[in-house]
């Protein structure tokens, strides 16, 4: 994976930007020691890694409006980051790079049940936001599996989704309004406690924008009351074609779950292993779950299930307690870290039309034994985003490299069936390469010409999301403008 | 008129156009004729670009040309017992447009209209996934696809949806759907004033029964005020929640049920419709979106209005005196007014839509610019 050439000029003029900055943050707040950026070298994508030039974490919209401010001065160029959780390398850095991270901005401004909603410092957890509303029986519905980790800012960048979407949506239709401030240090309110936009939809932009449009530090969000109850059904076929058509009757019968999550074998396997949750051995596990009360969980289970029952199932299993609900999701949730027991892995995230669910998974099996590294799939199948994980050994050279190109054939794949690159876990520098497989030239030119209008200057993390031969020409155009600057600057001294 | 039969011929109009800088206005069923300022300009019809391209039932999916009837839509769905979600309202008659003007999906998404159950399962702009346009350049571009999870790049589904034309031409939009309920019932209140209508939506709607649809109007047919929470999904489940709610509000007064599918139906369409102000001929109509509990707010500082609210209260519909300028009585009140109907001089005196901020403004402005370079698509529609 290839980052553009970080500027000399920009690092040679470490020390004074760094003056700069310290003169509208505290010390404690500017980090720029080698042992201390180290920190902030990648996120969850850990294969790719660069130390930036410092780290800055403000603590008031005022502040990262200040240092923007001096960054859009000096021309350098500045990485947003919540948490660090990114799969994507959306928050990786270069070495003339700033990071801009939220993680000081973590309060509850306003909360309000009568309108529903609450108003919070970007840098706030997801989970500590249903955990501010919660023992009022409220929750903020997105709920990414990273939750006890990541950061609102990082879900508004990612538009990330949830296990609970097929019902509620993602952070985009659970997104308010936000305030912002662009790469020039002008601050903006985006939307707020009413609903929709005056006029062009610019919060609909802004969400899902990776971190490439503005640094969003507040954002008012949806809140809803809890459900009065929740449960699950594990249902095990002995073909993924039976359990995928399964799916698609429950969805056409109209009963809408909460969740319906799937697990190939080689899934089910691991996370026996790890969680001995009890799962049967069948080629494919559905957990679907449904909410309310007890006679309507009831009402929905029965249909649900009489589905499943047309279809065969080898096994199917309906919690009758609160344990075993939570033996039944444990398996699931330990899925990545299963997986990881058994070996390194990378975790893929396209989207396919629930329709090409079976065929999918034969082609990804083929792909498989192709480059030789087994796959195992998870993924939440209602809204057919599928996360393929591909084993790998790390230690072994090449390994990575070929994990990666079959990574990219299933990607491909997703696209071909007529699905997409990512489903949620957004672009970065890991489906950058890839965006030409979906969009056309023209297609990547007008998203581009949006960041024309909000960066200009190409500063704010520019090295992700459109293929860096597609940026080349805005982004060196500023790399010039830096040039030429950094000239007169020692020409006039 | 234009009548492109494809999306070739609308890249070859609009291309040609911008050629010879010469404006086009573009119109799909004409149903939401007078929404926006008048644009001047060669019309260009959408309605020859019609049928569905995909209609997946068991993936929740559908895809469409732009300028088919919503009628159509409507009909292919209901076979399959689903619906598009934000229940797109019918504006033809509030308008002013005449009862026989049919909406295309296309005017749909260019003006987000949503209805009651917007607040339940979002907007128009949170059902569509997939938009195929064409930009004042005259290029033919696609952004999402036809899958609910996508987060592949910049989201300019969103984008597109609500902005009247003016940044490209749609020619193919593409939803996820949900079930259309088994039941529905409406749980109603009667005789409470602004505020506590608003009190008893905002207690339901915080409540964990899934009410799909809140609405007060202050002055029904019987002269009385009249509150209207919807219940939806399967038949149990709404008996159930019905009872549930009724306990609920019951400190607000009385509620009733009432459970006849076709008369929920209807009473629910007609919300969306605003039919409460259907009457109110000669006066401008305003739509105003607010947080809830600042809806009667808005009623107080409109003194002499006929107000609806939909939404829980977030949505106020207000027939005023024509001319009236009514922003200048909401200041203080956050949110966005929006000039529904008036005549073409008080759309232009007043500004249809509420002005943005001056720095949104300004990057609104430069985003026009990039989308349509010669300013020739509904130009001046936004104002
Ligand atoms: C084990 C695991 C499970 C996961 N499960 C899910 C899941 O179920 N669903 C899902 O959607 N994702 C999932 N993810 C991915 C990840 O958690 C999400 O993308 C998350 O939203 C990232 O949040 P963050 O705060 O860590 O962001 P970071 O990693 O810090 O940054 C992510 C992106 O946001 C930008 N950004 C950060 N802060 C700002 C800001 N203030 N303004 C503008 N841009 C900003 C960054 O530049 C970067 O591009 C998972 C990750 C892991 C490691």
């Amino acid at each position: 994976m290839e980052m553009p050439v970080p500027s000399g000029q920009i690092i040679a003029r470490k020390s004074a930007i760094l003056d700069r900055f310290l003169k509208v943050l505290p010390a404690e707040a500017v980090i720029s020691e080698p042992a201390e950026t180290r920190v902030y070298e990648c996120d969850a994508l850990s294969a790719y890694r660069c130390p930036p030039m410092a780290a800055v974490l403000p603590s008031s919209t005022e502040e990262v409006a200040a240092i923007l401010r001096i960054c859009h001065e000096e021309g350098v160029p500045v990485v947003p980051r919540g948490s660090g959780t990114s799969l994507a390398g959306g928050a990786l850095p270069t070495a003339d790079a700033v990071i801009l991270g939220v993680s000081k901005l973590a309060d509850v401004l306003e909360t309000d049940y009568d309108n529903r909603y609450i108003r919070v410092q970007t840098g706030r957890t997801n989970l500590s936001v249903t955990g501010a509303v919660e023992q009022d029986d409220f929750f903020y519905a997105p709920d990414p599996s990273s939750q006890l980790a990541c950061a609102i800012a990082g879900n508004i960048a990612m538009n990330s989704g949830g296990a609970h979407c097929l019902k509620y949506g993602v952070t985009t239709n659970n997104l308010l309004g936000v305030t912002m401030v662009t790469m020039a240090g002008e601050i903006i309110e985006l939307g707020g406690a009413h609903l929709d936009a005056p006029g062009y939809d610019w919060l609909g932009v802004i969400c899902g924008s990776e971190g490439q449009l503005g640094v969003v530090t507040e954002a008012t969000l949806r809140i809803l009351r809890k459900p009065e109850g929740a449960r699950p059904v594990l249902i095990g076929y002995d073909s993924n074609e039976t359990a995928g058509a399964c799916v698609a009757d429950i969805i056409r019968a109209g009963v809408l779950p909460v969740a319906i999550e799937f697990m190939d074998r080689p899934c089910i396997e691991a996370c026996e292993a790890f969680a001995h949750a009890g799962y049967p051995q069948v080629e494919a596990l559905l957990i679907v779950e449904v909410e309310g009360s007890e006679a309507e969980i009831q009402e929905q289970l029965s249909r649900i299930i009489e589905i499943a029952n047309k279809h065969q199932p080898a096994e199917l299993r309906e919690s009758s307690s609160e344990e075993e609900s939570a033996l039944i999701w444990k398996g699931r949730k330990s899925a990545f870290g299963a997986m990881g027991q058994i070996s390194d892995y990378i975790c893929l995230d396209g989207t396919i039309p629930v329709s090409a669910l079976p065929e999918t998974l034969r082609r990804i099996g083929e792909l498989s034994n192709q480059y030789g590294l087994k796959v195992a799939n998870v993924f939440h199948a209602g809204d057919g985003n599928m996360h393929p994980l591909i084993l790998f050994d790390a230690n072994k050279p090449g390994d990575l490299e070929i994990c990666e190109a079959l990574g990219a054939e299933i990607l491909k794949l997703c696209v071909e069936v007529g699905g997409c690159l990512s489903g949620e876990h957004g672009v970065g520098v890991e489906k950058r390469d890839l965006m030409t497989a979906q969009y056309t030239d023209d297609d990547l030119d007008i998203q581009m010409q949006v960041k024309d209008v909000l960066d200009p200057q190409w500063l704010l993390n520019p090295a992700k999301v459109f293929p860096l031969a597609s940026s080349a020409s805005r982004r060196e155009a500023t790399t010039r403008d830096t040039a030429a600057r950094s000239d007169s600057a020692s020409a006039a001294a | 008129m234009y009548e492109p039969r494809d999306e070739d011929a609308v890249a070859s109009v609009i291309r040609d156009a911008a050629n010879a800088s010469k404006s086009l206005s573009i119109q799909g069923g004409a149903s939401r004729r007078g929404l926006g300022h008048d644009v001047a300009g060669a019309p260009v019809s959408l309605t020859g670009l019609s049928g569905i391209t995909l209609y997946e039932p068991g993936a929740l999916t559908l895809v469409v040309r732009a300028g088919t009837p919503l009628k159509e839509i409507k009909a292919a769905l209901a076979e399959e017992g689903q619906m598009l979600p934000f229940e797109p309202p019918c504006w033809a008659a509030i308008l002013g447009n005449g009862a026989h003007a049919e909406s295309t999906i296309g005017g749909v998404v260019a003006t987000n209209a949503s209805g009651p159950r917007r607040i339940h399962s979002g907007a128009c702009r949170d059902s569509l996934i997939g938009v195929r346009f064409v930009d004042g350049a005259g290029r033919i571009l696609k952004n999402g696809g036809r899958v609910m999870k996508n987060v592949t790049g910049y989201d300019l589904v969103k984008l597109m949806c609500g902005t009247h034309g003016t940044l490209g031409v749609l020619t193919e939009v593409s939803f996820k759907l949900l079930p259309k309920p088994e039941s529905q019932a409406t749980v109603s209140l009667t005789g409470l004033d602004n505020q506590q209508a608003v009190a008893a939506m905002s207690a339901a709607l915080g409540s964990p029964y899934n009410v799909s649809g809140a609405a007060h109007v202050p002055s029904a047919s019987d002269g009385q005020s009249r509150t209207c929470l919807r219940l939806e999904g399967l038949a149990q489940s709404v008996s159930y929640r019905a009872a549930e709610l009724m306990r609920q509000l019951d400190p607000f007064g009385s509620p009733q049920l009432d459970t006849d599918v076709d008369a929920v139906s209807r009473e629910w369409q007609s919300m969306g419709a605003a039919d409460a102000l259907a009457t109110e001929s000669g006066r401008d109509i305003w739509r105003i979106s607010v947080k809830p509990t600042d809806g009667p707010r808005v009623a107080a500082a409109l003194e002499g209005a006929t107000v609806f609210f939909d939404w829980g209260g977030g949505l106020v519909w207000a027939a005023v005196d024509a001319g009236t300028d009514v922003r200048s009585r909401l200041a203080g009140i956050d949110g966005h007014a929006t000039l529904f109907k008036a005549d073409t001089d008080n759309r232009q005196r007043l500004g249809v839509f509420h002005p943005e901020d001056p720095a949104i403004a300004r990057y609104s402005q430069r985003l026009k610019q990039e989308f349509d370079p010669s300013n020739i698509l509904n130009r001046g529609r936004m104002g």
